[in-house]
């Protein structure tokens, strides 16, 4: 019996075509490898990586108070992101805890496209609605008509100019501009475009530690771009990338996941992100005061944990000193690129200076504090 | 060396090539259970002369992703580990019914287990 619930991408059949093994992620049902996750992994580190991302949620708030109302309901101070620049930020409760970690692309001076976990969609969607009641602005969940598609790695640029038919919105629509454009575009900007006559967003952002792009389409539009992309970098040794490795790469580059280390209980200072916390900011926001409060950076905190070995720790794996536990594994496994083990963990603050190591069932891995990322591409 | 029609099975998805009682048994585990895996990267088998119980979990085989557990498929001592895939787990993907292989025991005691067909239709029923 199929789960009544799970969803599919509108490349699924593609994906079946491919060979793809599938697991449910956020209620949908997506790959999780295509062939060898690990050779899928090192594809991104080394060529490229093609990712369906088309069960992340895309709201898109737009209208005269836009950036106000994401200025209230948000951490970040979205108004003053240019048009054409993105930003990662959260979205938290009350009590300063992680409802979700976003990436927000101002699109427009009144347009904003707010990309959220699968899992978080509604709850991101509701939250956004409430908070933003009070503005001349709207709230549309559009998550069913646009479609993702992340391109990651060295080659990125290479597989994207190769495959052709993009174009800048824009003076002089031309082949040519694009690659101007897209080869000047730096880290965490975008711009609007066309492939092959349909609109779309290429992004300089990602979840892997590489450089790579994250395009935004029609749904409808994703299979052709799919295709097109795979088919101009099979020969560079791009390969399609499933959900396994993309774990493995975004935990080498010290990228939080909701689920895993960002969580309703936990404050963007405990999960390392205490940057994101910006006093000057002007306007008041859901969760300010208590992430501004001195207690918002008590209690347990994230740290990187390497070992020597093969055995990785794992996800609710405790951490131990001496016998005494004094925290827990969020993410943990054997990193590809570096060839040990390597876990982030929620970790006693008082215990971050003591010889450590984590249960793994039974036997204690020790393990020492490094920081985050575990690994840095060369710039 | 058997073709996988002649090997006997486990529910937790072990092969085992065995003649029968007081004989040694050849074990590893099925390209069904290696390709739900996924890439192995790490192999912990019994140490040379540790006896084990049908039923028992001996070793473990780790992913990136997740841990699998070996159990043994008969009651006996372990004779001999494959090196091999100690060194080289990626050895368990690429030919898990030859050079993947895992274990031999000298067998004391041979459990009823599965043979191809009935292994086949728990596989492909689940």
């Amino acid at each position: 019996m199929t789960e009544p619930s799970s969803r599919r991408s509108p490349l699924h059949d593609v994906h079946v075509r491919e060979g793809a093994a599938f697991t449910d992620f956020g209620g949908w049902e997506m790959p999780l490898k295509f062939g060898s996750e690990l050779a899928e992994h090192t594809a991104v580190r080394t060529a490229a990586g093609l990712f369906d991302l088309s069960h992340m949620g895309e709201i898109v708030v737009l209208g005269p108070q836009a950036a106000e109302a994401l200025d209230a309901a948000l951490l970040g101070e979205l108004s003053l992101v240019e048009e054409g620049r993105a930003r990662y930020t959260l979205l938290l409760n009350e009590q300063g805890g992680v409802l979700d970690d976003l990436v927000v692309y101002r699109t427009g001076q009144d347009r904003f496209l707010v990309v959220a976990n699968a899992a978080n969609r509604e709850v991101v969607a509701a939250a956004l609605r409430e908070r933003a009641a009070a503005f001349d602005c709207a709230v549309q969940d559009e998550s069913d008509d646009v479609g993702l598609i992340a391109l990651q790695g060295p080659l990125s640029l290479d597989v994207l100019l190769e495959t052709g038919g993009f174009s800048a919105d824009g003076d002089g629509r031309t082949e040519e501009r694009f690659a101007e454009l897209v080869r000047g575009l730096g880290n965490y900007r975008f711009l609007a475009g066309e492939f092959r006559g349909h609109p779309v967003l290429v992004a300089r952002t990602g979840y892997t530690g590489e450089y790579g792009f994250e395009i935004f389409t029609a749904s409808g539009v994703l299979a052709e771009l799919w295709s097109a992309l795979l088919s101009t970098g099979r020969g560079s040794g791009v390969l399609p990338v499933g959900l396994a490795a993309r774990d493995t790469l975004r935990l080498e580059a010290g990228m939080p996941l909701y689920g895993n280390e960002l969580l309703p209980v936990t404050t963007p200072q405990q999960a390392g992100l205490g940057r994101l916390v910006r006093r000057e900011k002007r306007a008041d926001y859901v969760g300010r005061a208590a992430v501004e409060a001195t207690e918002a950076g008590s209690g347990r905190v994230l740290v990187g944990l390497a070992a020597e070995g093969r055995r990785a720790g794992r996800k609710g794996y405790p951490v131990r000193a001496g016998d005494r536990e004094v925290g827990v594994v969020t993410s943990g496994a054997l990193s590809p690129t570096l060839g040990h083990p390597i876990a982030m963990a929620y970790v006693d603050q008082d215990a971050r200076a003591a010889e450590l190591s984590i249960d793994v069932r039974g036997t204690g891995l020790p393990v020492t504090v490094v920081p985050l990322p575990f690994y840095k591409r060369k710039a | 060396m058997k073709g996988e029609q002649e090997l006997r099975y486990t529910a937790e998805h072990e092969w085992v090539d065995a003649d029968g009682d007081a004989g040694i048994a050849t074990v590893g585990i099925t390209d069904y259970a290696a390709n739900r895996l996924g890439d192995i990267v790490f192999v912990d088998l019994p140490a040379v002369g540790t006896e084990v119980t049908a039923g028992e979990v001996v070793g473990e085989l780790e992913s990136t992703k997740s841990v699998g557990e070996l159990y043994a498929p008969v009651t006996g001592v372990v004779e001999e580990v494959n090196d091999e895939v100690a060194a080289s787990p990626e050895v368990v993907n690429g030919d898990p019914f030859g050079r993947g292989w895992l274990l031999r025991v000298r067998v004391t005691e041979l459990p009823r287990l599965l043979d191809h067909d009935e292994y086949k239709r728990m596989t492909e029923g689940a």
